[in-house]
């Protein structure tokens, strides 16, 4: 399965350094599972009471002014900010939230570096813009509702009928999302060289094999 | 060719680069939580694979521990239902996989970071991970250290390596002797606000100078931890003979191990002329006590000065100003020390070494906290920490003073256990990070040093030090 193209409401923040807490509330960090995380996206400016784990979006009083909890972002695929998304923890959960609620790519001027990485083991793309790229984008998005398409081959969001930017990705970090690869997969085929260095590091290093538990 | 330390590490630990400019990095010590292992392990399961080296491996539960548990408590007796599971789950990873993990019921338990370099797991020269940004923290020991997400988790269990690119190099050179009253606490808070909280991202920060050296490692420790505020989810230091020093009274190696050891660690540093993308230089006899007041490590300002006001700032930030005032319960005249607090946490993997706790004791000693502070709380970062404080009689000055004296964990950095804040409570934190809603729903962070958290449980508002 391939999925090279992104296309999708966009729904915008229109502030710097929304931080993991802000994505994920840590007190839904409780789970021990992968998936089921899109209900507690943003929560604390989604909902107006305070959530619980065990608890839906249905049972909630929700924030109605805020993006999210209006037609058409409730089905927002892109999402749009400013500058550092993501600082803060190394939490997948952030990401986990992003992509159950239903968001496929974030665009900003800057990411946090972690969260930046945790985005391409869940398919959800992590687009870099200039801050004046990114304040032309707003300028678009802002007043009404818009889809963005995003051609992951080409590198490419048309964001208007026959307008474009281009944006800057590691092929191999793409190559994940389009190809939906799992990494451990990938380094394992490296299995004989591991082992070789963990062998020749032994014989160099023998301390930080020698730690009695 | 001159190389930075960053560079050294990298090198020895780099197994490949593939023709896509990725590289496979050994890791030699890999930490875990309760938080961010299990799907990492439900992983392993799934595929059906072991861990690569089980004797890399350590854990311990950290983020929802209850603090005021007492002794010959057990994971089943935690309250919260989805706490203990988490918890539950980690012992039961941990026996299935064959993982030594410092339980619950251990007087080692600790925070991982606190507990790891005391334990002398952290050693000098080692690639260090966990599923925690604060991870950055054993940089002081110069490790490459970092956090990484359960995916990374995942696959640093099943093959003992991490797959990343390489950082650029920024060197921050703190130079000078600290004003009384001054900790490294304020150092790295006045970088972040320097710099900003994306100022080190892509980077690993090597900090230097004459104040780092002459630190301790304690506190090079609460300055690497909070590299991850300033953006750098790698922060390191050189070692020294103060780095050295510590890790002979804390590792288990034997003595020629040790002797050997040492002569590798001893390399361990930037060569003169090293060339940095970047390089900041501070003047630490410049700064003062910092407090943040906003919502953001880097909304940080000198204890004594004013708010950042509407006509004070670039248009641009105006946005971000006025969501964190509101969320703050600011208004537009108000001073720090015009704020009245709530409550007080001493702790967390930034500040709650001895040397924090001394501090604290130092300034709280024969006096008593404000009536309108509700709860002030010193939780130590480790069992070791905790038994250490203990001998040396910290636990009473607190006590007496007005303070809980709780049991090692997280505690109040955040909202995963029954430490928390209440709807618009103000605290005074020595921890890291002061984001919406981290202390507990619509709690509001004032970060700062242990000095100034024991000094403001005191007079119930921000004072001098001095
Ligand atoms: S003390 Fe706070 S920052 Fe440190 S590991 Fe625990 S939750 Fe994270």
């Amino acid at each position: 399965m391939t999925n090279s193209i992104i296309s999708g409401i966009v729904a915008t923040f229109d502030r710097d350094n929304i931080d993991t807490d802000q994505i994920i509330p840590t007190e839904y960090l409780k789970s021990i599972k992968k998936f089921g995380f899109g209900d507690f996206l943003f929560d604390g400016w989604r909902y107006l009471d305070e959530g619980r784990l065990d608890m839906t979006a249905e049972d909630r009083s929700k924030n109605y002014d805020f993006i999210l909890n209006k037609e058409p972002f409730v089905n927002a695929q892109i999402l749009l900010t400013r500058d550092n998304f993501g600082c803060g923890s190394s939490r997948e959960h952030a990401v986990w939230a992003l992509r159950d609620f239903g968001f496929k790519a974030v665009i900003a001027s800057s990411f946090g570096d972690i969260f930046y990485n945790n985005c391409f083991k869940n398919s959800v793309l992590p687009i870099k813009l200039t801050k004046e790229e990114i304040s032309h984008l707003f300028k678009i998005a802002h007043s009404f509702p818009v889809r963005f398409k995003i051609d992951l081959v080409k590198k490419v969001i048309n964001y208007d009928h026959d307008s474009s930017f281009s944006f800057d990705v590691k092929e191999s970090l793409l190559d994940r999302i389009i190809h939906n690869l799992d990494d451990v997969d990938i380094t394992l085929k490296n299995k004989d060289q591991i082992q070789a260095y963990e062998l020749s590091r032994r014989q160099q290093r023998p301390w930080l094999f020698d730690y009695r538990n | 060719m001159p190389v930075t330390l960053y560079d050294k590490l990298w090198d020895e630990h780099l197994v490949q680069t593939d023709d896509r400019n990725e590289s496979l990095i050994y890791i030699d010590r890999h930490y875990l939580h309760e938080v961010t292992s299990p799907q990492a392990f439900e992983g392993l399961r799934h595929k059906q694979l072991k861990p690569w080296r089980l004797d890399a491996n350590v854990a311990t539960p950290d983020h929802n521990v209850p603090t005021d548990r007492g002794n010959q408590f057990e994971a089943e007796s935690i309250k919260d239902e989805v706490s203990k599971i988490q918890v539950v789950e980690l012992d039961k990873n941990c026996k299935n996989f064959g993982i030594h993990q410092f339980d619950i019921t251990s007087n080692k338990q600790g925070i991982v970071h606190v507990m790891g370099p005391e334990l002398g797991y952290t050693l000098p020269g080692m690639t260090i991970v966990c599923g925690d940004s604060h991870t950055s923290t054993h940089g002081a020991f110069g490790c490459l250290a970092m956090g990484i997400g359960t995916s990374e988790v995942e696959h640093v269990l099943a093959t003992q390596c991490l797959k990343i690119t390489k950082l650029k190099n920024m060197q921050v050179n703190f130079s000078g002797q600290l004003q009384t009253g001054v900790t490294s606490k304020d150092i790295v808070l006045h970088l972040i606000k320097l710099i900003g909280t994306a100022g080190g991202t892509g980077h690993a920060i090597e900090f230097s100078g004459s104040y780092t050296s002459s630190a301790s490692m304690e506190s090079r420790m609460t300055i690497c931890n909070m590299a991850i505020e300033a953006g750098a989810k790698v922060g390191l230091i050189g070692v020294d003979s103060t780095t050295i020093d510590y890790v002979k009274q804390h590792s288990n190696l034997s003595n020629s191990m040790f002797d050997e050891a040492s002569k590798y660690w001893k390399t361990l540093h930037s060569d003169t002329d090293a060339i940095f993308d970047k390089t900041i230089n501070i003047d630490v006899s410049k700064i003062k006590p910092q407090v943040t007041w906003g919502t953001s490590p880097e909304m940080t300002i000198d204890f004594d000065a004013e708010i950042p006001s509407q006509d004070s700032i670039a248009e641009e930030n105006l946005e971000n100003l006025l969501l964190a005032k509101a969320y703050m319960g600011l208004d537009e005249s108000q001073t720090l020390q015009d704020l009245s607090f709530d409550k007080i946490f001493i702790g967390s993997c930034t500040n709650s070494r001895i040397e924090d706790l001394r501090d604290a004791a130092n300034a709280v000693k024969g006096k008593k906290i404000s009536k309108d502070i509700t709860e002030a709380i010193v939780v130590p970062g480790s069992g070791m920490v905790k038994a250490q404080a203990e001998q040396e009689g910290l636990d009473k000055i607190f006590i007496d003073a007005g303070f809980l004296w709780r049991d090692p964990g997280c505690s109040m950095c955040l909202g995963m256990n029954p430490d928390q804040l209440k709807p618009y409570e103000r605290c005074a934190s020595t921890s890291n990070r002061n984001f919406e809603g981290r202390q507990g729903n619509l709690g509001r962070t004032h970060l700062m040093s242990p000095v100034m958290a024991a000094l403001t449980a005191i007079n119930g508002k921000i004072t001098d030090p001095s």
